[in-house]
């Protein structure tokens, strides 16, 4: 332990004081608009909704981009896929109660997408794993192009109904606490999050795969000397990304009416609370998609509601450029730690 | 021998470049005087117009800067088309609402200096703007700068859409855009109807391609490949890194406003799509089927995705019935993913390499 440190005593304080300053804008905006509590906590509960989306989605840019190295523009495509297969396995009739033809499409369509990203692992990523990270961006840029076009030719421009967990009806049961609104839906959103966090913390530190996974990550050719097959990890990050995806578009579906092209939108985000947590661990991944969510929805509460990319995207520049390592990593920069290891 | 190489290939760019000059040459004089009563819509089988023509003109320019950026200084930048809406937009609000938003006399927007001085401010401000942003960014590499280039030319497009943050739609009108742009004259002369447009832009891309041609073989040119191929080597050799990066950064976007300003008053009208993340994505996807690290990579890139563009649309409906217009997507990304595993040079520099190793095998058996 250090007790004079040489750095800048301010350095510290920076992010309260920016923190701070940010929520007395928001407040002197929102005084404006006349906001009281009720608003805000509104804002924030549906931020935080909209973050464990984001949450979902960004553990699987996380998952990929540890194990292969690999930034998989594809994940939304994958969102979009779950959201849009489980619309189709829930419309099939079947003699079934409807809760049983539910769970039925969740599973069917976690299944079918975890295959589709297994092919796309295998037939554009493998072939490729020696080439720039320029070329991988693009190929995986050609992949989601590919897949939203495939939807578009399945399922046509329109948008599709998804019923609702609780209800399991097409207007979900909302609770009322003091003038706040709480859609049902919310409550498993956070429930699957949570609990596919613990799962991957789970496999990633207690099992053998889960280890050999971080063995990759941590160090790609040490890992194969101990008999690591990089080629099955890189598959299996692959997998779990795309069930991650698939699960994360089945569980935001009853709020969204699902169409062809929400992957795009739902994609980018994920990413942005991926770089935010920092790129390293599901736990930041999780963190960063809560943060994006809560800030954006009040920032663009208290503004002009179209504009809330921007402050998504300001976010994204701002951790790039002063914390690459994500608002919660370690201060290290993109800077220094230039290229990456090839395989 | 060194001499040699550097003199044959200045001579394959000359000749090149004298080529795409007749080329363009022939196809205007087709259209404009119709020989035998063929115009050009007929040779190509009714898919390819001279609207499609004139856009590979501008896509061009706009791709020559992205090409100097990505290929030659090796900095990836997935934001492009928010300079191409740059200049698109500053051409179109000085233009068609200098009067209403500024306050303007009639007299000034309409003389025909006007559109070429707010073009050239266009380009002022998007190089300034690139250099500004460029300076702290450019610092980024690999992933994380293609990633704060996309964050930026996303923020661009939403301003575009939300008429620059304000209320209404007095600026950039919102998602309807700005209509009314004047066309372009020279004098007296004006560049409308088509085939005079379809000149006046191929005029500008051919001399923005000799422009960049120069450039790569000039000290800056060698510079830039020095960075590409090593950072550190380039500084230790007492290049100015940093400088360079975000000089070719404004260049480049320069190149994209100006690209933005002709397409602005060839269409007559912008609205925000084209400036939209898909829109930069279409540029990363023409730059690279054609070749990132080439200056011809960027004629043939974006007449190859155009062309098959124009193809698929008009053919498509035939093959697929009930397919609209948006199908062509999934040959675009299966196209995409197919060339940059088997080719990751692009179409001109794979094919040429291809070419001079065949070249090589025959010297070498005879």
């Amino acid at each position: 332990m250090k007790l004079f440190s040489k750095e800048n005593p301010w350095r510290s304080l920076r992010l309260p004081v920016i923190a701070l300053a940010l929520i007395l804008v928001i407040l002197v905006l929102g005084g404006q608009k006349n906001f009281g509590t009720v608003q805000y906590a509104q804002f924030i509960l549906d931020g935080l909704r909209g973050g464990a989306i984001y949450a979902m989605i960004a553990m699987g840019f996380v998952i990929v981009y540890n194990v292969t190295g690999v930034i998989n523009f594809a994940q939304g495509a994958f969102v979009m896929l779950g959201a849009m297969l489980a619309v189709t396995f829930y419309e099939i009739e079947m003699p079934l109660p409807i809760a049983l033809r539910l769970i039925l499409s969740v599973i069917l369509s976690i299944g079918v997408t975890t295959i589709i990203g297994l092919l796309v692992e295998r037939l554009t990523i493998h072939p490729a794993r020696f080439s720039s990270p320029l070329t991988l961006i693009i190929i995986t840029v050609g992949v989601f192009i590919s897949l939203q076009g495939i939807a578009l030719l399945v399922w046509g421009p329109n948008a599709h109904i998804y019923p609702s967990f609780t209800t399991l009806g097409m207007a979900d049961k909302v609770f009322r606490v003091n003038g706040v609104v709480i859609k049902a839906q919310g409550f498993w959103i956070w429930g699957v999050t949570a609990l596919v966090l613990l799962l991957l913390a789970f496999f990633f530190e207690k099992t053998l795969l889960g280890k050999a996974m971080r063995a990759c990550a941590i160090n790609r050719r040490a890992a194969r000397l101990v008999g690591i097959r990089f080629d099955r990890m890189s598959m299996l990050a692959f997998g779990m990304a795309s069930a991650l995806g698939a699960l994360g578009g089945i569980i935001v579906a009853p709020l969204l009416r699902p169409s062809f092209d929400i992957g795009l939108n739902l994609g980018l985000k994920g990413f942005v609370a991926a770089i935010i947590g920092g790129l390293v661990s599901p736990l930041g991944a999780v963190l960063g998609g809560l943060l994006l969510g809560l800030l954006e929805n009040v920032t663009a509460g208290v503004t002009k509601s179209g504009m809330r990319d921007i402050y998504a995207f300001t976010l994204l520049i701002l951790t790039l450029l002063f914390r690459p390592h994500g608002l919660l990593g370690a201060q290290k920069t993109a800077v220094e730690s230039g290229e990456e290891s090839q395989p | 021998m060194k001499k040699n190489a550097v003199l044959f290939f200045a001579n394959t760019n000359t000749v090149g470049w004298t080529m795409l000059t007749a080329i363009v040459i022939l196809m205007g004089w087709i259209e404009t005087s119709k020989p035998f009563g063929v115009d050009f819509a007929d040779l190509s089988g009714g898919v390819i117009t001279m609207d499609t023509m004139v856009r590979i003109a501008i896509l061009t320019i706009v791709l020559v800067g992205l090409n100097l950026l990505m290929g030659y200084a090796g900095q990836v930048s997935l934001g492009h088309a928010a300079f191409y809406g740059v200049g698109a937009y500053t051409s179109a609000i000085f233009t068609a609402r200098a009067g209403s938003l500024f306050g303007m006399p009639e007299s000034i927007p309409a003389s025909w200096e006007w559109p070429w001085i707010v073009m050239l401010a266009g380009m002022i401000f998007s190089a300034s703007l690139a250099y500004l942003i460029g300076k702290p960014i450019l610092r980024l590499r690999g992933h994380y700068l293609a990633m704060a280039t996309l964050g930026l030319g996303i923020i661009a497009y939403i301003l575009f859409r939300e008429n620059m943050g304000f209320q209404g739609d007095h600026i950039t009108g919102s998602y309807d855009g700005v209509s009314g742009i004047p066309r372009l004259r020279l004098g007296a002369l004006e560049l409308w109807p088509i085939a005079r447009y379809y000149f006046f832009a191929w005029a500008a891309a051919l001399g923005v391609m000799a422009f960049g041609l120069n450039l790569i073989n000039s000290r800056m040119g060698r510079a830039l490949r020095a960075v590409h191929g090593s950072e550190v080597a380039a500084q230790a050799m007492g290049v100015d890194v940093a400088a360079y990066k975000a000089r070719v950064f404004a260049i480049s976007a320069a190149l994209a406003s100006l690209g933005g300003s002709l397409y602005a008053h060839f269409q007559a009208a912008v609205s925000p799509s084209p400036f939209s993340f898909t829109g930069s994505l279409e540029l990363v996807v023409m730059s690279s089927v054609g070749g990132i690290a080439s200056i011809w990579g960027a004629p043939f890139g974006v007449t190859l995705i155009l062309f098959l563009k124009e193809f698929l649309r008009s053919r498509l409906r035939v093959l697929l019935s009930g397919a609209s217009g948006e199908h062509e997507i999934i040959f675009y990304g299966l196209l995409l993913i197919v060339i940059m595993i088997f080719l990751p040079e692009g179409i001109t520099s794979g094919v040429m390499k291809r070419w001079k190793l065949w070249q090589n095998q025959k010297g070498g058996r005879s």
